[in-house]
């Protein structure tokens, strides 16, 4: 998917709506943005599927009772991505990063995630 | 015309936040779909842009009350361990098993991919603001994240409206 600034001669673009002196902004945070909210997606599919696979596991994420374990999942999930989010946002934010790379690394977290929170697969994993 | 004070909070969870995530989603769409140098004018960039970066702020936050109170507050009253709770009048009959099985498991898990998408789309249109539009690349991103945030909190509110029908939290 391109970036690639071709619409900045449109007057609309230019004069009055988009800043045409202001410097273009790296792309790095959104970068950061876009890979953390992936890496949130992710970690929560990896421990649906992993408390799908042991009970032990799954009483480990039972950080509130009347929760259950989806208190642990949720909990952490969202730890590991404001976490990525702080961590990345501090390495690229002054960096210029390839949107494709970033875009298809997010896609691909977001997609595992997706498929690691389906009944159907991580029922897979459940014991006998 | 009475509610429990379980029910008001199923309400308040599904029918107010989950309503006004699924319906402003349109008009979040659109105006990032509409945010072509084509279609819109200088003052259209400016008047839009504040609304998007507005609007995509006010759905990140909505999708975030809507999986906090369905998980911390809704969620515990469904599971309970007693007879009585949805959970257990679902499971203890084979032909509604699935309502848990299925679409409750799903349910609680993909919701929580919504807030953390619409964040992310939140971000991007206000980091780059009037200048989003020189960049139809991540437009177009954010709106493929943005579809996706709303298919995850669609399924979920798919599937809790049809659970709440066959077996209401009370």
């Amino acid at each position: 998917m391109s970036d690639v600034n071709v619409e900045a001669s449109h007057p609309a673009a230019t004069a009055g709506g988009a800043d045409a002196t202001e410097p273009d902004k790296p792309f790095g945070p959104v970068a950061a943005a876009f890979i953390a909210a992936g890496v949130g997606v992710f970690v929560l599919g990896l421990l649906t599927t992993l408390a799908e696979a042991s009970k032990g596991f799954a009483d480990s994420l039972n950080f509130r009772d009347p929760v259950g374990p989806l208190s642990g999942k949720t909990i952490l999930a969202v730890a590991a991505w404001l976490v990525a989010w702080v961590v990345l946002h501090v390495a690229l934010r002054r960096r210029e990063v390839s949107p494709r790379a970033v875009y298809l690394v997010t896609a691909l977290l977001v997609a595992l995630g997706l498929l690691l929170t389906f009944p159907t697969f991580f029922d897979q994993f459940a014991p006998e | 015309m009475h509610l429990t004070d379980r029910e008001t909070w199923t309400v308040i969870h599904g029918m107010v936040f989950g309503a006004i995530f699924l319906l402003a989603f349109g008009g979040g769409l659109a105006g990032l779909y509409s945010l072509r140098p084509g279609l819109v004018t200088e003052q259209g960039i400016v008047e839009r842009t504040r609304r998007l970066i507005l609007g995509t702020w006010v759905m990140a936050g909505v999708a975030w009350a809507t999986v906090i109170t369905g998980t911390w507050i809704v969620y515990p009253w469904y599971r309970d361990a007693a007879v009585t709770s949805a959970k257990s009048r679902l499971l203890a009959n084979p032909d509604t098993a699935r309502w848990h099985t299925f679409g409750m498991e799903w349910k609680e898990h993909v919701a929580w991919i919504a807030p953390m998408l619409a964040t992310a789309v939140a971000f991007g249109v206000t980091y780059y603001g009037r200048n989003l539009i020189k960049h139809q690349g991540l437009r177009k991103a954010l709106m493929v994240m943005f579809v996706v945030a709303f298919a995850a909190a669609g399924v979920a509110g798919i599937f809790g409206a049809f659970i709440n029908k066959v077996a209401p939290i009370k």
